[in-house]
């Protein structure tokens, strides 16, 4: 059985749904990648499974339960994470705080986790006592993606982490994806660096206006005439 | 000598005296602004009610013939700050939670906030009637006399037992809140939702129980400088009255939502006041006979009257905010 599992969303913002039925199926091993156009519904997507929107119909199952419209304080002790497009540290708390808070709900040792956490991006720990809002784009990122590991997720969602990344910082963010999912944590991404993230995509979701327009493993659609013409630039 | 021990009785003291009433005001505020994003105007009212259960606890205990070596207001404070934080716990239920759950804009929870006032205002006055009251009816006020003669003074430094009380206790609290924000796990949660609420909520943390807290904490600190307040003056039902709106510039100056910010606003502001309501001739009485006779005359040279006390703080407001829109320490926009 799939870890999660999205069935015929539909949701909005209180008015009218933006999401107009969204199919999202992917294991623990997987790394799902959703890409589209602007104002598709990609973001929305993820919020709707985070509990950050109201899902007016369809449902989504996550490790064999219902979470329709489950709140993230109930969410995250159940192995979801969720890394959001903007604003995602807190600025005025340092590297080692904003890492605390993503182990908020864990009453465990979270020392190991941390140690992790900073083994996987050693510059983090050089910056351990800085502020958040005093570092450089990747460097926020990685901070943003280490708090969201810190609570041991199944699950990483992750929003466009690449958005206003150079190139070589795209890279990095890309290789520690892969190598946390090969550490066990499942994977499902936004990205607008659609061909590239596609490339390693082991499941890719094509939306458009809310609704899926294509499914398949990442190099299928890259492979796929239309997808490539009418999403990834030709 | 004694021109300066005036001054330090005066300025020094009393400043601090204000300083601290208004800082731990100040931090209340800023701390509710930060988790709730609204000022909560009732804040004044809680320090009244808080400075009302010390003196009723106060007042059980004297009738029961019971006295302490320490102002029995002091002793029994904690008990007056448990309480306060009770019924702050109990208005956020009773009035600014159904309001925030129907996802009310700030200046909705802030007019209720307005109402609130008037409520516990009309609640006091209900049970204690309008009369002044002091702590000290049935207990001496102690003062404590410093000699100054080994430095050529011929008057004390003053200071009463309740002040001295006061800078000790201020200074334990701070460092206490210090430490419940920068070590302890709610602490953190509570400074990560005034940072970015939705990313607190994104990353689990209890949101609901952060707010308890946070009322916890703004209850028992009005009640720490409601009480300190009523024990170095006196007591009446609009004890806040007078201080609410220094105490918001305290807050707005320091930076809404920075709690050191908020502390430093209130020290600014309560100095500033001590020092533009000061009778700046007493430093002029030792030149007399130098200076030109309309100078060596001249009655009450302080900046301000002390009727227009408030005033200063309100200068002090425009002035910080024309240099530095978000407060002294950057603090958090509306
Ligand atoms: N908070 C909101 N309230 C109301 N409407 C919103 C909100 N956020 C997004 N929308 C609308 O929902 C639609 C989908 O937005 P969404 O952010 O999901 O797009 P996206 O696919 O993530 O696009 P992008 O590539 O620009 O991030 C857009 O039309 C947008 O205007
Ligand atoms: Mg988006």
């Amino acid at each position: 059985m799939a870890l999660i599992e999205v069935k015929d969303v539909i949701g909005g913002y209180g008015g009218a749904p933006i999401l107009n039925g969204v199919n999202i199926a992917i294991e623990q091993s997987d790394i799902g990648v959703i890409v589209g156009p602007n104002g598709a519904g990609k973001s929305t997507t993820l919020k709707a499974i985070f509990g950050l929107l109201k899902v007016t119909g369809g449902s989504v199952m996550f490790d064999g339960q219902e979470i329709t419209n489950s709140l993230p304080d109930k969410l995250v002790p159940r192995g979801l994470s969720f890394v959001p497009q903007e604003k995602n540290v807190f600025t005025s708390m340092s590297v080692e705080e904003n890492l605390e808070m993503g182990a908020f709900i864990r009453r465990d040792d979270i020392s190991g986790t941390l140690e992790e956490i900073y083994a996987m991006f050693p510059v983090l720990a050089e910056k351990r006592r800085q502020p958040a809002g005093e570092l450089s784009g990747g460097q926020r990122q990685m901070v943003a993606m280490g708090r969201a590991l810190m609570s041991k997720p199944k699950l990483l969602m992750l929003d466009e982490p690449s958005a206003g990344l150079s190139p070589k910082y795209v890279l990095e963010i890309f290789e520690h994806i892969v190598s946390v999912n090969k550490a066990g944590v499942g994977i499902l991404m936004v990205e607008q660096n659609a061909r590239q993230a596609l490339a390693f995509a082991s499941r890719g979701f094509v939306l458009a206006s809310g609704k899926n327009r294509y499914t398949g493993t990442g190099p299928e659609l890259i492979a796929d005439p239309e997808v490539a013409k009418s999403f990834l630039g030709g | 000598m004694d021109e300066l021990i005036f001054f330090i009785n005066k300025v020094i003291i009393s400043g601090t005296v204000i300083g601290s009433i208004y800082a731990l005001g100040a931090v209340g505020v800023t701390l509710v602004f930060g988790i709730l994003r609204f000022a909560h105007f009732a804040h004044g009212d809680m320090m009244t009610l808080g400075a009302f259960f010390t003196y009723s606890l106060v007042a059980i205990l004297a009738a029961a013939g019971f006295s302490l070596p320490i102002p029995l207001g002091i002793a029994l404070m904690p008990v007056a700050m448990a309480l306060t934080s009770v019924a702050a716990l109990g208005l956020d239920k009773g009035f600014y939670a159904p309001l925030r759950r129907k996802g009310a804009k700030p200046v909705t929870l802030l007019i209720a906030s307005i109402g609130v006032t008037l409520m516990l205002q009309g609640v006091i006055r209900l049970f204690y009637g309008t009369s002044t009251r002091t702590f000290f009816e049935s207990e001496p006020k102690d003062i404590f006399r410093i000699d100054m003669s080994w430095a050529g003074g011929t008057r004390p430094i003053t200071i009463t037992e309740p002040q001295a009380w006061m800078f000790g206790l201020v200074v334990v609290a701070v460092l206490a809140l210090h430490f419940f924000l920068t070590r302890s796990r709610l602490g953190k949660g509570m400074r990560a939702m005034s940072d970015n609420p939705d990313l607190a909520q994104v990353s689990g943390i209890n949101t609901a129980l952060v707010v308890r807290v946070t009322w916890i904490l703004a209850g028992a600190l009005a009640a720490m400088a409601g009480t300190m307040l009523a024990l170095d003056v006196s007591l009446k039902p609009d004890l806040a009255f007078n201080i609410i709106l220094p105490i918001f510039a305290a807050a707005v100056v320091g930076g809404l939502g920075q709690t050191y910010g908020a502390i430093a606003g209130g020290f600014l502001v309560g100095f500033a006041e001590t020092l533009a309501v000061f009778d700046w001739t007493v430093f002029l009485r030792p030149f007399r006979e130098n200076l030109p006779e309309w100078l060596a005359t001249a009655q009450g040279l302080s900046l301000v009257p002390t009727e227009y006390k408030l005033t200063v703080a309100f200068v002090i407001l425009v002035i910080v905010l024309l240099v530095r829109p978000t407060g002294i320490f950057k603090g958090l926009s509306t």
